[in-house]
């Protein structure tokens, strides 16, 4: 039988996996914000399986919001990385070390 | 073996596979079509769990508008200009490492809390409507919420366009603070003449 149990890992899995992808992909800003899409996708699959299981909507209304910031914050984050490159040339991480010491 | 299970195990398999293709690709395309694929497939996942409004919004909203953004960025960037990537093997093992320590804690909370005994309540009669539960809730307790979320897409639209946009030099644009703080003596020279035409 499906628990919850399953689907609470299937969210970690995701999440660790989007954790993961941002360690491992420092010369590319662009796939670290899909990083941060993946991450956000398994925090809603946890709140979607809550709301299920606990027979209650408000689970459901807030994935709701989270994705509109989430929508909000993946346009901001292009128009950042857009400027970013126009200026530098570059989106690689390691070129971003200006305020290093 | 029920159709549920059978549903979600390769639904599941499909969104990890896809996940894991998202973080190892590195070509900035082909992640953002097996982000689509994990997006669309975690979709399906959402239908088993009786969310039809969200999977619906998730495809319509993430794989139809937020991904094609992507895409459109990618296209901006010239991806030529991007470098291929060195230090992946480099970030390899502290990558694997977090990862790890981070999914065996979230393990040990998940199985060991008797949520693996908690099965699903039984779905709610025919013709029972999800999606206006949803809209009765957003339209009442959370009201005040959903008026700020539309001030936040807002601030983005605001945002993004004030980052992005360029003036270039030499359009035929209009200042309309400039028009309205001229004075008349810029613009209007009171010339005497006499009535022969000669300026005098």
């Amino acid at each position: 039988m499906l628990t919850l149990a399953h689907f609470l890992t299937l969210g970690a899995v995701l999440f660790c996996i989007g954790v993961a992808g941002i360690f491992l992909n420092r010369k590319n800003v662009l796939i670290l914000l899909m990083c941060i899409e993946l991450m956000l996708l398994a925090v809603n699959m946890n709140f979607v399986a809550f709301s299920r299981f606990l027979d209650n909507y408000d689970g459901q209304v807030f994935v709701f919001f989270i994705l509109t910031v989430a929508a909000a914050e993946a346009a901001i984050g292009l128009a950042i990385l857009v400027v970013l490159f126009r200026n530098r040339g570059s989106i690689d991480v390691e070129d971003l070390a200006d305020l290093k010491g | 073996m029920p159709i549920l299970e059978i549903v979600f195990y390769l639904f599941s398999t499909v969104l990890i596979g896809s996940a894991l293709s998202v973080v190892t690709v590195g070509n900035p395309v082909h992640a953002a079509l097996f982000l689509v694929l994990s997006f669309f497939s975690a979709a399906c996942i959402w239908l088993l769990l009786q969310a039809e409004f969200l999977a619906i919004v998730l495809v319509l909203v993430y794989v139809g508008a937020v991904m094609v953004l992507f895409l459109f960025v990618v296209m901006m960037l010239d991806v030529s200009a991007v470098r291929p990537r060195g230090g992946f093997a480099a970030y390899l093992p502290v990558g694997l490492l977090v990862a790890l320590i981070m999914a065996v804690q979230m393990f040990l909370v998940i199985w060991t809390r008797g949520l693996e005994t908690q099965l699903m309540p039984e779905p709610r009669p025919e013709g029972y409507s999800h999606t206006s539960e949803i809209g009765r809730l957003l339209y009442t307790d959370y009201l005040y919420a959903f008026e700020i979320a539309a001030v936040i897409l807002l601030v983005a639209i605001i945002a993004a366009i004030a980052l992005t946009h360029r003036r270039r030099p030499g359009t035929k644009s209009q200042d309309p603070g400039q028009q309205v703080r001229i004075i008349r003596e810029e613009r209007v020279r009171l010339v005497k003449m006499s009535p022969d035409g000669e300026e005098n």
